[in-house]
């Protein structure tokens, strides 16, 4: 593309003919379309969700072999396979790696991806910001994970971070001082991507729809993409002051989470959990959504209750910010605190258990084809049942009083977090593989994939609530061999490795089918949602050809059976666009990634205690938002020739 | 791609024909509140839980507090709202100068209120001995507000960013070197004139309003008096408008959107001013 047609708004003023601007060379916005250039500048939405979704998986695997690490070391009693400190530094990084850099990134991907498409938009609202959320997401990541590489050690206190667990006192005494402090860095700077991200998506859910798009015709899965953003914006500001807090205790010399000194540790745990149970709705909504996607698609039928799993997810997360203190049953908060919790932990369980219903009452009746993509799917409503029911046991608080710490909560939460999210995650790529590479992963391929896993996972885990309910601890080295533990353990351990080929295939598997699957049309499944008109696969930079007009929900469904109105609705569409001068489209730009490269040098000099190299980071952040402020909103059109306005 | 882009000018059709009418920067600075809502929710939170578990070294509260003081620059804080509103209405009017003059308004007034906070930090620190780690009081009262200083620092320092870009020739000619020299010399200004403004503050309470502090406070400060009154020369020199420019009824959602954000940090402090200070004379 000539710099020409690179030409920057001239402004308010600029309706009329506008002179070609002059530009600094610091402010010419990028414009190569391909290479590696274009992905460091995207503000494509679809390329972003790539880049999200690659980094999401890369760190899958890591987490993967953590946990791969973790089931070997506990395979037999008395193991000495790795250090203890090793194994604290293990599950800690395991699952802030499994939550915040593979789930919610992996969920990211197809927020980025596909809530645009579904709701007929070109891009989001702040495609700028959108790139500025994955580079800052990348530097999280990286900070967390620094600590494999220096002799501070990767962090080590868990993923919930307990006090006194993070105080200096006590990882001084392993010496060990910078663990904790990348730990709160990392998350700190996650939490700035994910808030930054999630305002971006809701103001493109509520703004940027198409015509006829309304609340009540979004595909559910853009919902669970909305009601997902607000419990990020909301949930996410108490960790934030939780860590600014720990973060004055270890650099700055306050208590804040300090007993000797007044200080109350429990505040840590309110804090940490008021984020941290919408933080598992978080990982389970958008799971929700891409299961309501697939299930009506192959069982041929609209969603059973549309309006009622709508209302149930807004609940789910609304009670979600209710029922924090069910993490802290055994911290004695008085009876009176532990039966109303209790009580609002079980009614949180029937907004769940609607959602069942409705996924069952779509598939009762239905003609059900079974993919791959069906396959995980079902494996999720069976699996996800599971790990509700053992919710509900916790939810008890006597009852939760003898699990607490054990396998069996690490039962429980494995099959919400793999047996629900993860297998929905794992779907949702099998369903729309074909959308964004414009290839079809072989059936038998996929459902080996699919039967390993479910196989492997299930090894893993059933025995675990065992292993809970006849005492073993959770987050302990090892074990001795005469706890009646050992087969348990060792038949864990063996499903853990079949798991770990599962995915193995799973990976295999989609590689090969990005270079050599079978080629698609695209509309590969017979689907109801505006994604699957994209005028090609891979869908083209400005998603749509004419922005499509809505009618109903299931608007593709609509649109199939409604061809004359959908052909007068294009015809509109298309003057209308070319009244505008053509489809408006931004302009790359460097300045996110140097604003997130700035954040990256000051947390790495922050954590070092190098002040002045931290200054230093946020002077070159500080240019990067103010150069971006100051290339201005840019952007250029694009012409649809008429011909051949349908090839791409 | 059978496509060409086409040169010439692009209006920013994009916030006008949002789905419910509202501009998409001004629903994001709405769903931004709301998350800070949460933000300084737990920071107040964790102040008032300090509150009901006193610490025993707990230091005289009330014997610590100007309520002078603090009544002064709240009042200063409510009053830059104002301004700020102002600022919102002329841009709306296309009144470029008007605005430039209620941004510059509310950028001092936000000053004022940094160097009151600043000034009231230190003299906790030195005069009365509250330090950040001398007390859980001390932890909570500077980190509560202290973010919330940290709200109106990035308040200046974005209201100073659109002052600028109301600089920006609407031909397209180089801006940006001019800008960044404005926006150091600011700076400059901005540290000269706390500077200068926390000496005179001193000499007044070492020797009243007399002319013995006026003497000290031109021995003491007279390098910050010197860079201060040359960089307001420097700045309005570079703030000289020499040609049309890129600013106007069409930015009016940007000025509004950094207005919603003003008003909440002033909101916000009518809250904590109630929660910290007012609460402990009940
Ligand atoms: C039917 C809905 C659910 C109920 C009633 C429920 C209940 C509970 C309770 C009471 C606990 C605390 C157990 C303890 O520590 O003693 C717990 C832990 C946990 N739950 Fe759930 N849960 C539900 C759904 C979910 C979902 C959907 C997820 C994630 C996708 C999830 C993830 C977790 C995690 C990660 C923990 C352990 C946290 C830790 O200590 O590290 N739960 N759940
Ligand atoms: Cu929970």
């Amino acid at each position: 593309m000539s710099a020409q047609s690179q030409t920057q708004s001239a402004g308010h003023a600029g309706h009329a003919a506008a002179p070609v601007e002059k530009r600094s060379w610091l402010l010419t916005r990028p414009t190569a379309k391909t290479g590696i250039i274009s992905w460091l500048t995207t503000v494509d939405h679809k390329k972003i969700g790539l880049l999200y979704g690659m980094s999401a998986l890369f760190f899958f695997l890591v987490g993967g072999f953590e946990a791969l690490l973790i089931r070997l070391q506990l395979a037999v009693p008395n193991n000495t396979l790795i250090s203890h400190q090793l194994y604290n530094e293990l599950f800690t990084m395991h699952a802030t790696t499994m939550i915040f850099l593979a789930v919610m990134p992996l969920s990211a991907a197809f927020f980025n991806y596909m809530m645009p498409l579904q709701i007929g938009a070109r891009d989001v609202a702040f495609p700028r910001l959108n790139g500025f959320a994955f580079w800052v997401f990348l530097v999280g990541a990286i900070v967390l994970n620094i600590g494999w590489f220096v002799k501070s050690g990767a962090p080590d206190a868990g993923w919930f971070g307990y006090a006194p667990l993070t105080s200096t006192a006590y990882s001084n005494q392993f010496a060990k001082d910078m663990s904790t402090d990348l730990w709160v860095m990392g998350l700190q700077i996650l939490g700035v991507s994910s808030v930054v991200g999630s305002l971006n998506f809701i103001v493109t859910i509520i703004n940027m729809r198409a015509p006829g798009m309304t609340m009540m015709r979004l595909p559910v899965f853009t919902w669970m993409t909305l009601i997902t953003a607000f419990l990020i914006i909301l949930s996410f500001p108490a960790i934030t002051i939780a860590l600014v807090e720990l973060m004055m205790d270890r650099s700055f010399g306050t208590s804040f989470f300090d007993v000797s000194n007044g200080g109350l540790p429990i505040l840590w745990q309110h804090l940490f959990w008021i984020f941290g149970h919408p933080e598992v709705y978080i990982l389970i909504l958008p799971a929700m959504g891409i299961v309501s996607e697939i299930l009506p698609t192959f069982a041929r039928k609209p969603l059973f209750g549309y309006p009622i799993i709508v209302f149930s997810g807004a609940t789910i997360g609304f009670l979600g910010f209710g029922v924090w203190s069910h993490h802290m049953f055994t911290t004695g908060m008085g009876t009176v605190a532990t039966a109303a919790f209790s009580l609002l932990t079980m009614a949180i369980a029937v907004p769940t258990g609607v959602k069942m219903f409705n996924w069952i009452g779509t598939l009762w009746g239905g003609t059900l084809r079974m993919t791959t993509p069906m396959m995980f799917a079902l494996g999720f409503l069976w699996m996800f049942m599971m790990g509700g029911f053992s919710g509900v046991m916790h939810s008890a608080a006597p009852a939760d009083a003898q699990q607490q710490d054990s396998y069996f909560v690490v039962a429980h939460f494995h099959y919400v977090l793999i047996g629900g999210s993860v297998f929905a995650l794992l779907a949702g790529i099998q369903y729309w593989f074909p959308l964004i590479f414009g290839r079809k992963v072989s059936e038998a391929w996929g459902k080996t994939s699919f039967w390993v896993i479910f196989a492997g996972f299930n090894i893993t885990f059933f025995p675990m609530h065992f292993l809970g309910l006849n005492g073993m601890p959770r987050r302990t080295a090892v074990y001795d061999g005469n706890m009646g533990w050992n087969e348990a353990n060792m038949i864990a351990t063996i499903g853990a490795l079949i798991l770990g080929v599962g995915v193995a295939i799973y990976f295999c598997v989609m590689v090969y089918t990005y270079f050599k699957g079978e080629k698609t049309t695209h509309d590969e499944w017979g689907a109801r949602t505006l994604e699957w008109t994209v005028p090609s696969t891979p869908p083209p930079e400005h998603n749509f050809d004419v922005i499509p007009t809505v009618h109903a929900r299931d608007a593709f469904w609509y649109e199939k059976t409604h061809v004359e109105q959908t052909a007068k609705d294009k015809a509109a569409s298309a003057l209308a666009e070319q009244s505008h001068g053509g489809i408006h489209m931004p302009s790359q730009s460097w300045f996110p990634l140097v604003a997130a490269i700035g954040l990256l040098i000051g947390a790495i000099f922050f954590v070092n205690h190098i002040m002045i190299g931290a200054i230093a980071g946020g002077v070159v952040m500080f240019l990067g938002v103010y150069l971006w402020a100051a290339e201005g909103p840019g952007g250029y059109h694009i012409h649809l020739d008429d011909k051949n306005s349908k090839k791409h | 791609m059978s496509t060409h882009a086409a040169a010439g000018a692009i209006d920013h059709h994009h916030d006008h024909t949002t789905t419910t009418g509202i501009p998409n920067k001004k629903l994001f600075m709405w769903a931004f509140l709301a998350s800070d809502c949460m933000f300084f929710g737990a920071l107040i939170s964790t102040h008032l839980i300090y509150r009901l578990h006193p610490t025993p070294n707990q230091p005289d509260i009330l014997g610590l507090f100007s309520l002078e003081l603090t009544s002064f620059s709240t009042f200063i804080l409510l009053m830059s709202s104002l301004l700020m509103a102002l600022a919102v209405n002329t841009c709306q009017k296309g009144k470029v100068g008007a605005t430039r003059k209620m941004l510059l308004g509310t950028i001092v007034f936000g000053l004022i209120f940094l160097a009151c906070q600043v000034y009231e930090f230190s003299h906790f620190v030195h005069a009365k001995g509250l330090t950040l780690n001398s007390s859980m009081f001390g932890s909570t009262f500077y980190t509560l507000t202290g973010t919330h200083g940290c709200h109106v620092a990035i308040g200046v320092l974005w209201l100073v960013l659109m002052y600028i870009r109301t600089f920006k020739p609407a031909d397209g000619s180089p801006w940006i070197l001019k800008s960044v020299i404005h926006l150091l010399v600011f700076a400059v200004v901005t540290v000269a004139s706390i500077k200068a403004l926390l000496g005179g503050v001193h000499a007044i309470q070492d020797h009243g309003a007399t002319a013995e502090a006026f003497s000290t406070l031109l021995h003491h400060e007279l390098p910050a008096l010197i860079a201060t009154a040359v960089g307001l020369i420097a700045l309005v020199v570079l703030a000289r408008p020499s040609k049309a420019v890129e600013f106007g009824e069409a930015n009016a959602v940007d000025v509004e959107s950094m207005g919603l954000y003003w008003h909440f940090v002033d909101i916000v402090w009518i809250v904590i001013f109630t929660v910290v200070y007012l609460l402990e004379y009940l």
